[in-house]
């Protein structure tokens, strides 16, 4: 039987991993912008877990609502990727460090 | 009825500023005429709408108005507001401030006529006049000092007008110090009353002041002072400042730096009587305080004769008259001191008006005679100048008392009073203000005939040039020359006997020497045969008759009294050395003291350790500090995470506690 | 209420809605290089959406749509002053994007989808709405930010806006989703209610608030969430700088106010002591770094961060007049930012901008009107009575002391008088130095008249504080 904790722990399990992603990778933005994706996908994860178990449909709903926003947020971010890329010809996070002090 | 009056009131208030705003930022768009246009109209405004509200509150008997028209800002459970109090007491000043101000406005026009700050000028007289209506017309201590410090504000911006002469400048200084001086003590009062009151509204003040009239504090040492003695005496030093009383009157002779319009203005007619409407509106409080009452009258006293005693000795013409504006303050201070607030009102607004007028005459006398003061170089000017003369004569006989004229009924009121005031000092007060009279009639009369009669001491070239002072100047002349004759035998009867005030002032059952003379008043011609009973019209006559035998007659004789008393012509002379103590004692030891802290304290201590040496040290933590913001987004990211786990670990799982 | 009536009250967002997508499809047939059809539609829109929400100010809250919108005193306060503030936001941008070659009828399309987003979030009740008016403007300010496609700097602040921001709304989501587990709600007034009882949960619910707050903290730039702060003022162009600087955090202080007060009221001993620590690294951090700026944006950014920090004092404060006082605050910010950047748009020139300290040396000597503006607005950034912002401190701070808290009130004045001295540097350069150049200045007369009016509206509201201090008290009464 899975129980809510099993449930919350994978989504907390996922949340770790696209932060630490985010912190720990210095290479491609791209891996960053999956990361986003994770991390929003294990708020659902949460969001259906509660519901699930709480037997209230508000949580299903917003995981509608988040799925929409993430996909804009993609089209964003890989919109300003591009305009990063044609400025830098890179795509390293690294090199992103003209602005500092 | 009472909202469109809260309009009315407020655009008495509003228009002048208003006025003021415009010439003053907009000065080179309007061009000369557009501004003095626009601050005439303003003030005229103001003045017809002053008088307006004089008719329907003194004739129509509206009733009193008291309310807060903004909330500035509340603080502690105390509420700063901006409010009005209309009752007779601010009716008055209300329609003396605005129509001298509209007359000096007109005769500006006239006498800058060549100035190149000339909308510069008319910006800051309409700024005065909106300033000092705000102070006359307050409910509340807050904007009293508002009005108070705006007006001598402007007061400086006057003086040093003419920004290059370092005379001006000098005086300006000094106007500025001493009125800090009384402006500290003013703001002690204050201060006071906030404390033990707990308000700064009038009557709520008021109302507690009986309640607290026995109430000592102890300021330091073991000696009890009353509470209302003290506030009191500082309230007064702030008059003492404002309205030129010793020893802090140095500065108003000096003020005679700026244009003439602004010595009738602002030296003489209004700002200056701004500490003896400020005492009769605070009479509730004065009258708990026997000491404050004595200190008011002796020092009103020494100012009006020894004050008098310098105007005699002067060549200046307006010194004379700024010296004159002296003394008479101090007549009123006295009658502030023996209670007769309605009489100190009533010589407050006779005085506003031929004063006014003295001065402007003076200012046609200069303006005509290319700039020069020294009456030593005029004479014979009642041939070329009639209505400068003859106004400059009612002005005179105005100021000493001649029987009829409105300063005549007010002085008489005052000395009168003084001689039934039963309280500590007030037999020097009643000899002081009695000689007072004599020295008043030479001094004017000196001016009056050294300028107007006797030989024309002037070079023949301006001889020839001289002529009688454009329109703009002579109107206002005349204007003023009524009420300066008039006034007071239409005021004398309700201001000093009959009801005027109604509650306004306040006097103590003991101290009301005015209802005891009142007892005996019956109409004004009684009351100027009465005054042939009794010495002070003798003294004025013999004033009068001594000038003209010294400056007409025999024209040497000046030359020989003062060979003769040289010491006390040196003493006069030097103004009894207020000035040189100031310079000395008071300026040069502040001045070493200060170098003496500024090197060992300033620049070694606080500089170099405290200021330069934390500036040093945020300086460097912050150019360390910089460099967390590395611009690298994993270092960002990491700093967001970081703070979460932090927060978690604090708050969450209480690592802390 | 009728479905009919809650259109009503939504009235505003609706209309705002459509005229957005009006601009757009007008702009995308509109051939005028300089886009005015674009401008105009915008600004009469906005005049029209602040006249809705003008004159229908309700005195009783009025809830919509399941709850989850609501229609009271604040959310109108605060959507006026989006409106007006945006309205002059772009009468600046539109003289920088015409200057600088980067006008783009997006720009405003963005623009009003952002001020729609604002204000979604100023009248959100539930946490759905609330997220999504944030995820609404953000996206758009996103865009906006990485507007001038040829610029490195831009595209490098946008990607670190985008890349943080996105992880601060995965983080407020994650809180998010942790409250709604634990009070199986995602509506204000419920969650308040069912906080209130479950003691026993007050743990996990102060674990979901802490990501939450950070949510809150990041839109506001908070120390230390306030990493992106700096970047993205410095590499957007100054229009958006201006934008991102202004309404936003309008918006920003309603979610505070919605989630901490309405929402986590009983835990509100957890939130201010959180918020302690976050105002005084705040305070910190933006006063002394700002110290050695030489960029002048940059400079501003620490100015920023460090008035959240006073910000929250009024929220510490924990008191309804604490909270009008931190709105007091940020009205008063919005207003003082939005004519400090105006005036580095109006010194800047194509291909130019005034970005280094050294570009304000010896102003007063080429335009001593624009330079004494300046002051005033320099000052009232300091807190120097008789200006705006020395009064947002005072309310901010006579609240927090009144609450109790000496030590912080302490500590916060200490900051503010390091904080004086970068903006009195300001001063000193434009009254006391030479300028290097005596350029004149190229401004249109509009520009100068609503600058001339930014720079009054500061010190005339710094005499009369009474008057906006009263509107913040009605709009938090309830």
């Amino acid at each position: 039987m899975i129980t809510l904790t099993n449930v919350l722990l994978l989504a907390a399990l996922l949340f770790c991993i696209s932060v630490a992603g985010i912190f720990l990778n210095r290479k491609n933005i791209l891996i960053l912008l999956m990361c986003i994706e994770l991390m929003l996908l294990s708020v659902n994860m949460n969001f259906i877990a509660f519901s699930h178990f709480l037997g209230d449909i508000h949580g299903q709903i917003f995981v509608f609502f988040i799925l929409t926003v993430a996909a804009a947020e993609a089209a964003i971010g890989l919109a300003i990727l591009i305009v990063m890329f044609r400025n830098r010809d890179t795509i390293n996070v690294e090199s992103l460090d003209s602005m500092k002090g | 009825m009472s909202e469109h009056m809260e309009n009315i009131y407020l655009a008495i208030v509003l228009s002048p500023l208003i006025g003021s705003i415009i010439a003053g930022l907009f000065g080179k768009l309007i061009g000369r005429s557009g501004a003095h246009w626009v601050t005439i109209i303003g003030v005229a405004v103001a003045s017809i709408l002053s008088m307006f509200v004089y008719k329907h509150h003194m004739f129509d008997g509206a009733p009193d108005y008291n309310a807060a028209v903004y909330t500035w800002l509340s603080s502690g459970g105390i509420n700063f507001e901006v409010g009005f109090l209309i009752d007779p007491l601010s009716v008055t000043m209300m329609v003396v401030v605005t129509f001298v101000s509209w007359m000096i406005h007109i005769y500006t026009i006239g006498y800058m006529h060549d100035d190149p700050g000339y909308q510069r000028f008319f910006s800051y007289i309409s700024l005065f006049t909106f300033a000092m209506l705000m102070l006359v017309m307050s409910n509340n201590f807050m904007q009293l000092f508002f009005g108070w410090e705006a007006v001598g504000l402007v007061s400086y911006l006057l003086i040093g007008f003419w920004y290059k002469k370092d005379t001006a400048i000098f005086a300006n200084l000094k106007a500025f110090l001493v009125n800090r001086v009384g402006d500290f003590g003013f703001l002690l009062g204050i201060a006071a009353v906030l404390m033990y009151f707990n308000s700064l509204d009038y009557f709520e003040v008021f109302a507690q002041a009986e309640g607290l009239a026995d109430t000592t504090i102890v300021i330091f040492g073991d000696h009890a002072w009353s509470l209302m003695t003290v506030i009191c005496i500082c309230l007064f030093i702030g008059a003492m400042g404002k309205s030129a009383q010793v020893p802090l009157h140095v500065w108003l002779p000096d003020s005679m730096e700026g244009p003439t319009p602004i010595s009738a203005l602002i030296h003489a007619a209004t700002m200056v009587t701004a500490g003896i409407f400020m005492v009769s509106r605070m009479s509730p409080l004065f009258e708990l305080s026997e000491t404050a009452l004595s200190f008011i009258l002796i020092i009103g006293s020494i100012t009006a004769l020894f004050m008098g005693f310098l105007g005699l000795v002067q060549n200046d013409i307006k010194r004379v008259v700024a010296y004159s504006t002296l003394s008479q303050l101090g007549y009123m201070t006295v009658a502030l001191g023996a209670s007769a607030y309605a009489a100190a009102m009533f010589h407050l607004v006779t005085h506003a008006f031929f004063k006014a007028l003295l001065f402007l005459a003076a200012g046609s006398v200069i303006i005509i005679m290319h700039h020069e003061q020294d009456m030593r170089k005029m004479g014979g000017l009642y041939k070329k100048m009639p209505i400068t003369w003859i106004t400059c004569f009612v002005g005179s006989i105005a100021l000493i008392g001649f029987p009829g004229t409105s300063g005549f009924f007010s002085k008489d009121a005052i000395i009168e009073a003084v001689h039934h005031s039963q309280i500590f000092g007030s037999t020097f007060a009643y000899y002081a203000v009695l000689s007072g009279v004599f020295i008043t009639a030479l001094y004017s009369f000196r001016l009056f005939f050294m300028t107007f009669h006797g030989e024309e001491r002037m070079d023949k070239e301006t001889w020839m040039h001289l002529h009688e002072a454009p329109a703009v100047v002579t109107v206002p002349l005349s204007v003023l020359a009524i009420p300066s004759l008039i006034l007071g035998a239409f005021l004398i009867g309700p201001m000093l006997f009959g009801d005027y005030f109604g509650n306004t002032i306040y006097v103590a059952e003991k101290h009301n020497v005015l209802h005891e003379i009142g007892s005996h008043y019956e109409g004004i011609m009684l009351f100027t045969l009465y005054a042939f009973k009794h010495p002070p019209v003798y003294l004025a006559f013999a004033g009068i008759f001594v000038a003209w035998l010294c400056y007409i007659k025999f024209p040497d004789w000046p030359g020989l009294i003062v060979s003769r008393i040289k010491w006390i012509h040196c003493i006069l002379e030097k103004k009894y050395g207020f000035d040189e103590f100031n310079q000395k004692v008071f300026a040069g030891g502040t001045r070493c003291l200060g170098r003496m802290l500024w090197k060992y304290g300033d620049i070694s201590i606080i500089d170099g350790i405290f200021v330069n040496g934390t500036a040093r040290s945020v300086g460097i933590i912050s150019s360390v500090i910089r460099h967390i913001q590395s611009g690298y987004l994993y270092h960002y990211a990491f700093a967001i995470i970081l703070g979460l786990l932090v927060l978690i670990a604090v708050f969450v799982h209480g690592v802390l506690n | 209420m009728s479905i009919s009536n809650e259109i009503l009250l939504a009235l505003p967002e609706l209309s705002l809605l459509s005229m957005a997508c009006l601009v757009l499809v007008v702009d995308a047939f509109s051939k005028d290089p300089d886009h005015r059809i674009t401008y105009w539609l915008t600004q009469i829109s906005l005049a029209i959406v602040f006249l809705l929400v003008f004159t229908s100010i309700p005195d009783e809250p009025r809830l919509a749509f399941h709850n989850s919108f609501i229609d009271d005193a604040m959310s109108s306060v605060l959507k006026c002053f989006i409106c007006a503030i945006t309205i002059i936001v772009f009468l600046y941008s539109y003289e920088y994007l015409k200057e600088n070659k980067l006008m783009k009828g997006e720009y405003f399309v963005l623009g009003l989808f952002a001020v729609l987003g604002m204000m979604i979030m100023s009248s959100a009740y539930s946490l759905l709405s609330i997220y999504l008016g944030l995820e609404l403007m953000s996206l758009s300010m996103y865009a906006m930010v990485a507007m001038n496609r040829k610029s490195a700097a831009a595209s490098e602040a946008a990607m670190k806006y985008f890349i943080l921001g996105a992880l601060a709304s995965g983080m407020l989501l994650y809180g998010i989703s942790m409250i709604y587990g634990l009070t199986s709600s995602i509506q204000f007034t419920e969650i308040a209610a069912i906080s209130m009882t479950s003691v026993e949960n007050s743990r996990f619910l102060v674990f979901g608030m802490i990501f939450m707050i950070i949510g809150i903290a990041f839109k506001l730039g908070a120390a230390p969430f306030h990493m992106w702060v700096p970047d993205v003022y410095q590499g957007a162009p100054t229009s958006v700088t201006l934008f991102i600087s202004t309404a936003p955090k309008l918006a920003a202080f309603a979610m505070a106010i919605r989630i901490l007060v309405d929402g986590l009221f009983p835990l509100v001993a957890d939130w201010q002591s959180i918020l302690m620590v976050l105002a005084v690294l705040s305070m910190a951090i933006g006063n002394i770094v700002a110290i050695s700026q030489t960029n002048i944006k940059r400079m501003l950014a620490y100015s920023t961060i460090a008035h959240v920090g006073y910000l929250f004092l009024g929220l510490i404060a924990g008191t309804i007049n604490g909270f009008a006082g931190s709105m007091f605050y940020i009205i008063s910010y919005a207003l003082m930012s939005m004519g400090t950047f105006g005036m580095i748009i109006l010194l800047g020139r194509y291909e130019f901008e005034a970005k280094n300290l050294e570009d304000f040396k010896g102003l007063s000597g080429r335009s001593p009107w624009f330079a004494f503006i300046m002051m005033c607005l320099m000052f009232s950034m300091a807190g120097v009575p008789p200006f705006l912002g020395f009064w947002s401190k005072w309310f901010v701070l006579k609240e927090l002391v009144a609450s109790g808290y000496f030590a912080l009130a302490a500590v916060s004045v200490v900051f503010s008088i390091i904080g004086a001295y970068y903006y009195l540097r300001i001063v000193k350069l434009m009254y006391f130095d030479k300028p290097d150049k005596m350029t004149a200045i190229k401004a249109t007369k509009q520009m100068r008249a609503v600058l001339t009016a930014n720079g009054l509206l500061i010190l005339v509201l710094g005499l009369l504080p009474n008057s906006l201090m009263q509107i913040c008290l009605t709009a938090l009464a309830h």
